[in-house]
């Protein structure tokens, strides 16, 4: 490739943050995609992988006794501290990673390469996984007052808005076209999630370009509509979710927030959450803790204070239980933004649905859930991530936040999640990674023109293949929790060591439960098959006994101990991919589905034994 | 009974109880000698509430208009509210609890009164005899011996009868070494490292004084656990300043022109009432729910508790890297030998000793690094964190070793035979209890006020197979290698189990551990089968070839 001069370098030294006496010492290598870092010094041989798209900055060192030391810091918070002899071969190095890691055209990113050796069907079956309209349909959509449109096919409603959106049937195009002027950038009212046992709705948009007097009739008659789509409540709220201040000084810019006199029954209300600039730097700050050498406890918590990173998580799940709260136990609909309604309003939709609904706890749910509220919706990834060289400015870690949020409500509930945090970090790692098509671009329409449908892959059939390392052994089913009503004081939410020093594996607990239980759900089904096949044998050899029960059906028991949830929903999983462990293993009659009913087998295999 | 003049209203009704999480309930409140209890009964349930009187760390009365409030806070934490009507009757009952829950005589005190409702199946109060440990020990090593010489408690007054000392040094000269340190804890053998028969020993400070006295034999016995050209690490407790400021007092440290084979290391670890005020905080900040985040951050950085948990963790660490990495003895002792030192010896010990992870190893630990060490439980534990009397001796020493495992314990789930739920028993018992172990504050007035003839043994209660069913992890796989853990802040964490247990409800973590204990127990119970089944089969194998080969 053009912009690597010096595709290898030799002694090179990888210094560990704990343990510094014994830094690593190996070779460097630069491929099209991936820094390589190979430990000579290891006994076994170890890699470290870096991929230039997870490279957020490159910094050179002062030169040390060692020789030229290059700091790398990623995405995924990742940090390699390298140092290579020769001052040339460290210069190499840095402006090669500079260009790779900053890359200026989308073509130049990973996904367009990326090769799976897949064939074309199975690709194309792979971006249809996820079908958003079974997820209306779900939800029990279209009905009496909603309905799919394709008003937008042409993008003339809203350019970031996908081409089919969801809307009350009493808003005509005129309202849908009125509303759409008065809102920043088009962003109209639209429905994102339907709670089917109370007719309740969130919906969200953009602020409204209400300055300080200017109005819309349309835009009130689209209000309306949406209230009056809910019959069981007489008003409804609308959250905007920025700290009033901020709401304020955008009415000098002749936008602005709803002005209750206008709008009839409506309750308007502010829940304070920062802009991307304060959650950025809010981040860096976050991030000068987790890197701090050897710090103090009490440096270690001042610092997580003052950087206010977990007061803006907060923050986020406090909108979101309000949102959920609403619906759920006040029957109200709410109309949710923020500016642009691509980011906070984003966070806030998405999470308060996965504490109303179980199903986007699953693997499925919440992948439609990131394709609903995130990718469909316009969340700018490419910005916000910094795919492509571009503004600073414009990064900002909002969907890290959700996916902390998530992760928070983890540990809370941790049998309510059919995936464990392992999932999140992948998840996250993707949204980076540039690896796969669905987190390129900034919306429907660039994906559209990107030709991403049709040049690169689609993350989630990849990680449902990974079910099985991603799952959470804990998992009680679809049915065990319905909403999650989360503790939101102060000290229901932790750090997050998992993310923020992943990869500092000295601070983990050195026994890993989840792997522990992984690996007993694992051995469970050898067993089980184990324990079929012995009592097949049983009989065989013990000619003169009659076979007893032994043959009895067998079919039937496989499905009942598939460790997999039943509800994957209307959606079927892709059928070039098996999620799990072959199917067909003919299962033990007696293998039980729950523990529960074990105690009766066991006794039964005794019984046997002493017999 | 002695205590129905304390009493003047023994029953109450209409009287309502207040718990976090739960619906008020009314119901019926009786005072006892020993217990308040509280009963309801409602159509759809009964409900009881049994509460040791000496559970009950301080409480507060309030009156509206005839209706009285009183406000329990407990030792374990626990903040409940009754709402009393009539005046006099809640004034009565509130200064009834004040003075059964303040009785100053501790043959006053429920264990004195406890009858067992389970037969006993192992008397505690015999379950950890010195002389096994001997034994053990005895089978690796015979560099040690067994010595009398505190038999009647007659050389120094917080040791127990017998003690473990170097071979080499008798008991004329244990009795002068005695002398040379405070409160005549003279050295003595706390853990013994198989794998490197490197040794642990514990003392008080020795009194130097600022003149710089020294005893020949302190200096014997503790250079007798050296190998020959080996040095050794005396780990103090106090930093530089505190131990030269102690010699004015009388106090002082191990000079090294005296002790020339030996490397002192002050590791400083926080004492008495700045732990206890610390304790105080910390629980403050986790029941104050109206907190925002900075607030609440800010109060747990300025409880500065982790930060005694993190010093507490790094000097064990210390103590055990001495041992096992460097194959160096150690010595270990702050002033008096009753506090740090035991948090520092027993938790090396954690980290270096396998057996110390087991429900009986730490149950050994524990009457061995603290009950037969003379920690001075009813001292330290005779208030907790919501007590106005602040006394010097309060302080929260075992609840803080008790976090530190737990921090270990989080950090190595599978190696732990034991629960949370079983350090959190020990906290409990520490505080308030049925049984007898943790009243008095050391062996001499355990023996004089026949604690073992007249009370009932934790122990004897707690393993018994029913109750030890309900400490043990299901995650546990001996796991014999040295455990260290990670004393990083981001590795730290608040202990939720103990400090935020009533303040959340804890129903969904609770069914997380169930699931644990579910899977685990299936496979092992799958396990089970398969190993039946094939022995079953290989039987019949065999009978078939007999068969055959037979006639």
């Amino acid at each position: 490739m053009e912009h690597i001069s010096t595709p290898k370098v030799e002694n090179v030294k990888l210094l560990d943050r704990y343990a510094s006496r014994k830094a690593a010492s190996g070779t460097l290598y630069l491929t099209a995609t991936h820094l390589i870092y190979v430990d000579a010094s290891a006994e076994v041989r170890k890699e470290t992988w870096i991929l230039h798209h997870h490279i957020s900055s490159v910094e050179k060192l002062p030169l040390t006794t060692a020789g030229y030391p290059l700091l790398i810091h990623c995405k995924n918070f990742h940090v390699a501290h390298f140092v290579i002899g020769q001052e040339r071969d460290c210069h190499d190095v840095f402006t090669s990673l500079l260009k790779l890691s900053q890359p200026v055209k989308p073509e130049e990113l990973y996904a367009f390469s990326y090769n799976p050796k897949m064939s074309k069907e199975s690709r194309e079956m792979g971006w249809k996984l996820i079908d958003l309209k079974l997820d209306y349909q779900r939800m029990g959509i279209p009905n009496d007052s909603w309905e799919i449109t394709d008003i937008n096919k042409d993008y003339e409603v809203c350019s970031t808005y996908p081409p089919e959106i969801v809307v009350p049937r009493a808003a005509t195009k005129a309202v849908v076209m009125g509303s759409s002027r008065f809102r920043s950038r088009g962003r109209i009212p639209v429905l994102s999630y339907f709670y089917k046992e109370n007719n309740a709705a969130l919906c969200r948009c953009s602020q409204p370009l209400a300055g300080f007097s200017a109005r819309c009739l349309e835009d009130e008659q689209m209000l309306q509509a949406i209230r009056e789509a809910n019959p069981g409540c007489p008003f409804m709220y609308v959250v905007d979710t920025r700290p009033k201040l901020n709401a304020m000084a955008n009415r000098a810019a002749g936008k602005g927030y709803e002005n209750e006199d206008n709008y009839e029954n409506i309750r308007f209300k502010f829940i304070g959450i920062e802009n991307i600039h304060v959650m950025r730097s809010s981040l860096q700050k976050l991030l000068e803790v987790c890197e701090m050498k050897s710090p103090s406890m009490s440096d270690f918590l001042t610092g997580l204070e003052n950087s206010g990173w977990l007061r803006h998580i907060k923050a986020v799940m406090d909108a979101s239980v309000f949102l959920a709260k609403a619906v759920r136990e006040e029957r109200a609909s709410v109309l949710v933004h923020c500016s642009d309604g691509w980011d906070r309003t984003a966070q806030v939709c998405s999470l308060a649905s996965l504490l109303l609904d179980p199903f986007y706890r699953t693997f499925k749910g919440f992948m439609v859930l990131i394709e609903k509220e995130w990718i469909a919706m316009g969340h700018k990834f490419s910005h916000r991530c910094g795919h492509l060289d571009g503004d600073p400015k414009e990064v900002s870690p909002v969907f890290t936040q959700f996916v902390e949020c998530v992760w928070q409500l983890m540990q809370q509930f941790p049998c309510s999640f059919e995936f464990s945090e392992r999932f999140l970090l992948e998840i996250h790692d993707h949204v980076y990674s540039c690896q796969f098509g669905n987190f390129l671009g900034t919306c429907h329409k660039e994906r559209e023109e990107l030709r991403i449908f049709e040049k690169t892959h689609s993350l989630w059939p990849f990680l449902l293949q990974r079910k099985q390392e991603l799952r959470n052994p804990l998992y009680r089913g679809f049915a065990a929790y319905k909403e999650l009503q989360p503790n939101t004081l102060p000290f229901s939410f932790q750090f997050w060591c998992g993310m923020y020093n992943r990869f500092d594996k000295g601070m983990h607990p050195k026994q890993c439960v989840l792997d522990q239980l992984l690996s007993c759900l694992g051995h469970k089904v050898t067993l089980e098959d184990n324990a079929s096949e012995l009592e097949n044998k049983l009989p065989i050899l013990d000619g003169p006994l009659p076979s007893q029960g032994c043959t009895s059906p067998k079919a039937g028991a496989a499905a009942a101990k598939a460790p997999t949830p039943p509800q994957d929903c209307a959606e079927g999983a892709a059928p070039v991919l098996s999620n799990g462990p072959s199917l067909g293993h003919q299962k033990h009659k007696e293998s039980p589905a729950q523990p529960r009913d074990l105690r009766a087998s066991r006794e039964d295999g005794q019984a046997q034994h002493q017999g | 009974m002695e205590f129905a003049e304390l009493i003047k209203t023994p029953r109450a009704d209409n009287v309502v109880l207040h718990r976090p999480f739960h619906l008020a309930v009314e119901g019926t409140l009786c005072l006892t000698g020993h217990h308040l209890i509280f009963s309801s009964r409602r159509k759809d349930n009964t409900e009881e509430l049994w509460l040791l009187h000496s559970n009950i760390d301080s409480i507060e009365k309030r009156f509206v208009g005839s209706l009285g409030t009183i406000v329990i806070r407990c030792k374990d934490l626990r903040i409940i509210q009754l709402d009393i009507p009539g005046m006099e009757e809640c004034l009565n009952i509130a200064s009834s609890i004040e003075a059964l829950s303040t009785l100053d005589s501790v043959t006053l005190m429920y264990p004195f009164f406890y009858r067992p409702m389970f037969e006993v199946l192992e008397d505690g109060w015999s379950s950890f005899l010195l002389e096994q440990e001997f034994e053990l020990l005895s089978s690796v090593t015979n560099e040690w011996r067994l010595s009398c010489v505190n038999k009647e408690f007659s050389v120094c007054p917080s040791y127990p009868p017998l003690v473990i000392v170097p071979k080499s040094v008798d008991d004329e000269a244990l009795r002068k070494v005695a002398l040379f340190r405070q409160g005549s804890r003279f050295p003595v053998l706390s853990y013994y490292h198989k794998k490197n028969g490197m040794a642990m020993m514990r003392s008080s400070q020795p009194l130097t004084g600022t003149n710089g006295r020294r005893c020949k034999e302190d200096e014997k016995l503790v250079n007798a656990t050296l190998r020959s050209g080996r040095r050794g690490f005396v780990i103090d407790t106090r930093p530089l300043t505190v131990a030269q400021q102690a010699r004015a007092k009388g106090g002082g440290f191990e000079q090294e022109v005296h002790y020339p084979q030996w490397r002192r290391i002050h590791k400083y670890i926080e004492r008495f009432n700045i732990l206890q005020e610390s304790f105080i905080k910390l629980v403050e900040a986790c029941n104050d729910q109206s907190h925002n985040m900075d607030r609440w951050l800010s109060k747990l950085e300025a409880s500065n508790w982790l930060t005694h948990i993190k010093e507490l963790l790094t000097a064990a660490c210390l103590a055990a890297q001495c041992i096992d990495r460097e194959g160096a003895s150690v010595l270990v002792h702050g002033s008096e030998g009753t506090d740090s030192t035991l948090q520092v010896t027993s938790l090396a010990q954690i980290i270096l000793d396998p057996r110390c992870r087991t429900i009986r190893g730490f149950e050994a630990l524990v009457v061995r690094e603290w009950l037969q060490a003379g920690h001075p439980f009813q001292q330290r534990c005779a208030q907790s964190a919501y007590s106005n009397s602040k006394q010097k001796w309060e302080a929260p020493v075992f609840l803080l070793f008790l976090e530190c495992v737990w921090q270990i314990h989080r950090q190595f789930p599978c190696s732990f035979e034991f629960n949370e739920h079983f350090l959190i028993l020990l906290f409990e018992h520490a505080y308030a209890s049925q049984f007898g172990t943790f009243l008095g504050n050391n062996e001499s007035e355990r023996a004089k006020l026949k604690l073992p003839q007249k009370t009932m043994s934790l122990w004897s209660w707690v393993n018994r197979p029913e109750e030890l069913s309900r400490f043990q992890n299901p995650l546990y796989e001996a796991n014999s290698l040295v455990i260290w853990p990670s004393v990083a802040p981001q590795s730290l964490q608040l202990w939720e189990g103990v400090f935020l247990r009533w303040n959340r409800t804890s129903r969904f973590l609770e069914e997380a551990e169930e699931e644990r204990i579910n899977i685990i127990k299936y496979n092992k119970e799958l396990q089970a089968k398969v190993n039946a089944l094939r022995r079953q089969l290989a039987e019949l194998e065999t009978d078939g070839q007999v068969q055959e080969d037979g006639p």
